[in-house]
């Protein structure tokens, strides 16, 4: 795919065809949902960060006027009776079931304890307190090294850790260890002439979704289960649901209502089953809707982490070994993206000699959950701060000493894979050349920084139904989540094989029961995966539709050639009819053309991005401010440029957010003091500059348009970018995220 | 959110009333831009809100260069900054009342409902002080003034006795050669508490070189916002330096008691005193000197 390929609707920037009902307000979310009957349901969360929960007595809210069911633990399944059964599943069924309503122990402030469903939300939330639970409180563990430590307090009992293929015998808050090792790191060391080594923390992160999470359940006399919720993926909130009720995957309907963001957040399931077994409980609909302070203290961040990053090169700046130790906290279950965050850390590089050690640990904190590429930002905030120095000791440029050691076709990442080709060199290329990077920085206190990412994206199930109208257009159907345009990146994918524009593409997101098996939208995969199953469908419809031609004009098929939107006979009759054209003739050569696309492809190409970012610091206050910033990144095919830049444009605000001010603050009991919006900073428009963009496209060889995932990969430079425009502005390596201005000022030694 | 009852009371005599018959479960509402996030979070309990925005006393904005500023209790902040001979004569409080909150939160949110929250964070008393505003109360026994600096006594409590509301605020007319300026600490540029707020007004000679007198106020650094008054005294008389504006931005740090919480630590906010009390001291000074 070396030449550039014309196309006709690939490439351009139609309007999305959901944005009307986006900006007018019709667009129906989780919270607008209405039914007859419905009842309101509120969640009961714990009080303390970790305690034994002695006994719960319900009674005197059953008591309370308009209450009509309350659910604890024990009205789930108890995963215990399944150890026998599925060995380490039943360990996994059980931490799964305990996050959903705590059986034994809370691990969390915020851990759902019982809930309610009443005829108001004011009765629900005036019943949980009326709720009598006694605890046993025991100290909380809320930080990686302290849990780490062998004195400290245990979360789970039977928790041992598995290192390398072996249990260890004793419980444990370490869940892990997994190593990843290529050639002989000591040896590498050697050979270096500059070696560096420093230690990182990074605080916990919200994935800063506006929309808080929401569920109504409604649950038949014929045991069919529909839920109707904000989700990035319908399917795994059928599989999760079927797995926590032990109930069966064909009495389960999900309807995907509109989402307000999930950037990862919104794959786990919290609510959906509590709504589930109230809505069972009742006979009645029930809907339960966090609040803000629900989501932050009861839903997955992504992890805090402590990381320690060991880097050794060469005068002439080649990079001849590389170590990295990454602890990640797991929140209250084990589970953290410790392992991405593993892979990832020197993934834009190829290096011999490469080390790197990962843990995933258990706290008292909310079991973690994914953020736009898990564990993968942490971990860059390592290795480019240190790629960062090891240039500025051997004099050599940032963006330079990336183009020497950067990874090329053939490469092996630490982790195994050898990549195939990949666009890391061509944005780093692109970073050097665009004029911000050549534009005078020489102000006082004003610095400049560059960091690059890696993301792999996957792939995974998509199923993709085309419907044909007679008036020539198609309607869609499919099964992914559209949270950053995806119905437009989708149907254009389709249009571009039929000829069509993308305004006669009818694209709609539809239930579990009304579409094929499609995996969530995550892993930056919906537009390459579920594009594909698109490409596919509109191929199956293409297929179809030539028979029809054929069969009109009496030929035979092979006869028939489709290009441009038009059908021609190449053989004999001179006869040509437009897709529109022949859509009007389905009934008279067969009836109707359905088309279908199903796919699991193994080929989602990695993502690169090189980002430059300019920032001025306030010496007096410690603030940082962006100044200028500049994302480059290869999106392989960029089916809408638009979206591709609002992706980039997002990820990097997001990871201006991580790198600054965003975090959990926790006080000595584990209680968050942040847990709103107002103290829990994310960056606001007037924090921002425009972030310009740079699509760089070298296809992927395993898509038939050449796309690759574009969602995650642009947070991950951000933090280690600013911290290296830190570090240019005022001579002080920042080594913990977020870098407030407290710790700025600190690291000055102002205060 | 718990049940409780709506008034919309006519007049001063009425809202008094209400309030001294109900007690402390009743509470003044205005904009309320705090109130209704405080009972929403349960962290007020309230049986009664007295809705006072329809009292003709509550809503004055009068302007007069002889008699100054008469700022009614309900008036909301973009009423305010839309009047220019105001933001003339006050420019402190027009600094304050537009970062409170965002635009929409400006529409609602008042200077007097700011002052009666009696937030230690508040970022329209600094400005109110430093501007020697008079709060006028009403109560059982009739109206007292107090000074804005004696308002708030702690946290989230007021000087205001059982029954007792703030009607207005009065500001005295600015002298020549004055102007006041307030800014604060955040993280972010916007939608923020401050972490540390300083207002400053002063009044220099015909000449400008010298200062007259000049006050200083500070937010987010004790229980209730504080009149340095020492920090403001050492200026009278002094020639515009910066010793003058240092010596000045260290007495202010010295009576400041910042707490630590999520906002910013104690000795950050230590330090940003000195750092906001220079800032505010030279942009009041800049504003009269580009006058």
């Amino acid at each position: 795919m070396s030449e550039k390929k014309e196309y006709k609707v690939i490439g351009t920037r139609p309007i999305r065809h959901d944005g009307v009902d986006k900006v007018t307000g019709r667009a129906l979310y989780g919270a607008d949902f209405q039914i007859a009957g419905l009842l309101h349901g509120r969640v009961l969360r714990s009080p303390h960060a970790h305690a034994r929960i002695v006994s719960i007595d319900t009674s005197r809210a059953e008591a309370y006027p308009g209450v009509k069911g309350i659910v604890t633990a024990q009205d789930l399944p108890d995963p215990a009776d399944k150890v026998a059964d599925l060995g380490e599943g039943a360990v996994n069924l059980k931490y799964l079931c305990d996050n959903i309503l705590a059986r034994d122990k809370v691990l969390y402030k915020g851990h759902a304890v019982a809930a309610v469903a009443a005829t108001s939300p004011h009765i629900a939330e005036e019943a949980c307190t009326l709720i009598d639970v006694a605890y046993e409180v025991l100290p909380p563990v809320l930080e990686v090294r302290q849990a780490m430590e062998p004195d400290a307090p245990l979360l789970h009992e039977n928790l041992k850790t598995t290192s390398l293929g072996e249990t260890a015998d004793e419980p444990s808050n370490v869940a892990s260890h997994l190593q990843y090792k290529k050639g002989a790191p000591e040896k590498g060391f050697a050979e270096a002439d500059v070696v560096i080594e420093r230690e990182f923390v990074t605080g916990t992160v919200h994935q800063g979704y506006i929309e808080p999470h929401n569920a109504t359940a409604l649950y038949n006399p014929d045991g069919h289960l529909t839920i109707w919720c904000s989700t990035q993926g319908a399917f795994t909130v059928r599989e999760q649901v079927a797995e926590i009720l032990q109930y069966p995957i064909s009495k389960i309907k999900v309807v995907p209502m509109e989402i307000g963001g999930g950037f990862g957040g919104k794959i786990s399931v919290y609510i959906k089953p509590v709504a589930a077994l109230l809505a069972m409980k009742t006979g009645k609909p029930v809907k339960v809707l966090m609040n803000r302070t629900d989501v932050f203290e009861g839903t997955g961040p992504t992890p805090a982490s402590y990381i320690r990053v060991k880097m050794g090169a060469t005068k002439a700046g080649k990079v001849t070994a590389a170590e990295a130790y990454l602890a990640f906290e797991a929140g209250a279950y084990p589970g953290s993206p410790v392992g991405p965050g593993a892979m990832c850390i020197f993934a834009p590089y190829n290096i011999e000699n490469v080390l790197i050690d990962g843990y995933d640990v258990v706290v008292n904190k909310p079991k973690t959950a994914p953020y736009r590429a898990p564990g993968a930002t942490n971990a860059a905030f390592g290795s480019e701060t240190i790629l960062d120095e090891l240039a500025e000791r051997l004099e050599i440029d940032p963006l330079e000493i990336r183009l020497m050691n950067g990874a090329k076709e053939g490469d092996r990442r630490a982790d195994g894979p050898i990549y195939p080709r990949i666009g890391y060199i061509e944005t780093v290329e692109a970073a050097k050349q665009h004029p911000h990077y050549a534009a005078p920085n020489g102000k006082k206190h004003h610095g400049r920084g560059v960091a690059s990412g890696f993301w792999f994206n996957i792939g995974l199930e998509s199923s993709v139904t085309i419907n044909v109208n007679v008036d020539g257009t198609i309607n869609l159907v499919e099964g992914s989540t559209d949270i950053g345009g995806t119905r437009a990146s989708i149907a254009m994918q389709a249009a571009e094989v039929l000829g069509i524009p993308a305004e006669s593409v009818n694209p709609s997101v539809v239930d579990t029961n009304s579409v094929g098996y499609t995996a969530v939208t995550g892993g930056s995969r919906t537009t390459y995966a579920t594009g594909y199953a698109a490409y596919e469908a509109a191929q199956d419809v293409k297929r179809q539709m030539i028979a029809r031609a054929a069969k009109l004009w009496e030929v035979d098929e092979a006869n028939v050639q489709f290009a441009d939107g038009e059908f021609s006979c190449i053989n004999g009759k001179e006869e040509q009819i437009s897709f529109r054209d022949l859509c009007a003739r389905l009934g008279e050569t067969g009836g109707p053309v359905v088309g279908s696309g199903t796919v699991n492809p193994g080929g989602a190409g990695g993502a690169f991005a090189t980002h430059v970012v300019d920032v001025e610091v306030d010496e007096e206050t410690g603030k940082v401010e962006i100044l200028r910033y500049t994302a480059t990144q290869d999106a392989g095919k960029a089916i809408h440029p638009s979206y591709v830049e609002g992706q980039i444009q997002g990820g990097v605000v997001q990871g201006i957010g991580w790198a600054l001010n965003e975090e959990y603050i926790y006080d000595a009991e584990g209680t968050m003091t942040n847990a709103s919006f107002l103290d829990y900073r994310m960056p606001t428009c007037l924090d921002l500059p425009m972030i310009d963009t740079v699509i760089v496209e070298v296809p992927n060889p395993g898509h038939p348009y050449g796309v690759r995932g574009v969602g995650e990969v642009p947070i991950i430079p951000p933090p280690a970018a600013i911290a290296n425009a830190i570090y240019d502005a005022v001579g002080i390596r920042m080594t913990e995220l977020p870098m407030s201005p407290e710790r700025l000022l600190k690291a000055i030694g102002t205060i | 959110m718990q049940a409780f009852e709506y008034i919309a009371a006519r007049t001063v005599p009425e809202a008094v009333a209400l309030l001294d018959e109900k007690g402390e479960k009743a509470r003044i509402l205005a904009g309320g831009t705090d109130l209704i996030v405080q009972v929403r979070e349960a962290r007020r309990d309230v049986d009664w809100m007295i809705d006072i925005k329809a009292i003709p006393e509550v809503n004055v904005l009068a302007y007069d260069a002889e008699a100054g500023l008469t700022l009614g209790a309900a008036v909301p902040c973009y009423q305010i900054y839309a009047e220019a001979d105001i933001c003339d004569a006050y420019p402190g409080i027009i600094d304050a009342t537009k970062i409170i909150g965002g635009t929409a939160i400006q529409g609602r949110a008042g200077v007097g409902g700011n002052l009666c929250n009696a937030s230690p964070a508040a970022d329209c008393i600094p400005p109110l002080i430093v501007l020697n505003a008079t709060c006028v109360i009403a109560g059982p026994n009739g109206e007292r003034d107090i000074p804005v600096e004696a308002f708030c006594t702690s946290p989230g409590q007021t000087a205001l006795e059982k029954g007792e509301m703030l009607v207005a605020l009065k500001i005295p007319a600015p002298q020549n050669n004055s102007s006041s300026f307030y800014l604060r600490f955040i993280p972010r540029n916007e939608m923020d508490i401050a972490v540390v707020g300083a207002g400053a007004s002063v009044t220099l000679d015909d000449a400008k070189q010298t200062i007259v007198s000049a006050r200083i106020a500070l937010a987010a650094v004790a229980p209730t916002p504080l009149f340095a008054e020492e920090a403001s005294a050492l200026l009278a008389g002094r020639e515009l330096s910066d010793e003058a504006i240092d010596a000045a931005a260290q007495a202010a740090q010295a009576i400041a008691r910042p707490i630590s919480d999520m906002r910013g630590t104690a000795e950050q906010r230590t330090h940003l005193v000195g750092v906001l009390t220079r800032r505010a001291l030279n942009g009041a000074i800049q504003r009269v000197l580009d006058a």
